[in-house]
């Protein structure tokens, strides 16, 4: 996305973008949020439809962001910033998704504390 | 070592002297400057899965769905995506070398940040008002740790872009100043990467 000027401002490390990738993501950025809050806001989606169709909307507007602002991408300049942000983000993922499953399992196992030991064991 | 003086190769070594001067070319430290940002990152997602386990766990208080107002956290969305917009504007002025362009536009990414901060303050003190402090459950503790972070990294760049208007003033736009310039834009378009997190899995996902 911003090839042309990597060359001259190579010396700063970060590739720069150009007024078109700004333009760009802007534009869809704003697109996004609107598609994501409209989501919610107007109940035109069912319920058990919103949560999925907010995470995939917000999954877009990171990556248009992470190449449109932060031009990640393959060029040579980019690919350290690129491979250590693609380990993070697995990081990531292995963190707040094994949490919440995980929390989620100790939760749905737990004992009802209005239940009693002999009850409990009674009931298998 | 060239002891000629001829003007061509005078100015080759001044500078290759500040260059020197730097001890590399700025790429290291933009490079370095990123991997802070990857373990920032970090910080984040241990607070968003914080978040996630204790979102339902209101202990007979207010929800998100009670609490939170949609169209207020919209406006700040954009106040912040807009920031993110103008610093970019300030950073193909960098290119260009225009310097006061370059101020202008961070000047006004100054100010739409400081908007963003001054509603947040509003809505945590109305919280707070209302009595859904983070002391009422695990669910406000969890929601003012990680949008209070995210609000303290936007403070501090507020902090960054001051200073670096002051020294793109009073330096201009030398190899020093356009790495700092390079590394703070990383940094602002990165919260707004975080913020997209926060309105999405805080606030949209509580407010239906």
């Amino acid at each position: 996305m911003s090839g042309a000027h990597v060359s001259s401002h190579a010396a700063h490390g970060a590739s720069h973008g150009t007024l078109k990738s700004y333009v760009v993501g802007f534009i869809l950025s704003l697109g996004l949020t609107a598609l994501s809050f409209g989501a919610v806001m107007t109940g035109v989606l069912p319920r058990d439809m919103i949560l999925p169709a907010i995470t995939l909307l917000a999954v877009v507007q990171l990556l248009v962001q992470l190449l449109c602002f932060l031009h990640l991408g393959t060029a040579p300049e980019q690919r350290n910033n690129t491979v250590i942000f693609l380990l993070t983000a697995l990081l990531i993922v292995i963190v707040v998704a094994l949490s919440l499953w995980v929390m989620h399992n100790a939760n749905a196992n737990m004992m009802p504390t209005q239940m009693s030991i002999e009850r409990a064991r009674a009931k298998d | 070592m060239n002891i000629s003086f001829s003007p061509i190769s005078l100015a080759a070594n001044e500078s290759s002297a500040a260059v020197h001067h730097e001890h590399d070319d700025g790429s290291k430290t933009v490079l370095g400057f990123w991997i802070y940002l990857m373990s920032d990152c970090l910080i984040f997602a241990s607070l968003f899965a914080t978040f996630g386990v204790l979102a339902d766990s209101v202990a007979g208080g207010p929800s998100g769905k009670e609490l939170f107002d949609l169209p207020y956290v919209a406006v700040e969305t954009l106040l912040l995506l807009g920031s993110s917009f103008t610093f970019g504007l300030a950073a193909l002025n960098v290119q260009a070398g225009n310097r006061d362009k370059v101020i202008g536009w961070l000047a006004v990414t100054f100010v739409l940040g400081a908007a963003f901060i001054a509603m947040e303050v509003h809505e945590f003190a109305h919280l707070i008002a209302e009595g859904a402090g983070p002391n009422r459950s695990a669910f406000l503790s969890a929601y003012f740790t990680l949008v209070g972070t995210h609000g303290l990294h936007v403070t501090a760049g507020l902090l960054w872009l001051a200073v670096m208007m002051h020294q793109t003033l009073r330096f201009g736009l030398d190899d020093v100043v356009q790495c700092r310039l390079a590394c703070l834009s990383l940094f602002w378009h990165f919260l707004d990467l975080v913020w997209i997190c926060v309105f999405t899995f805080v606030y949209l996902q509580g407010g239906f």
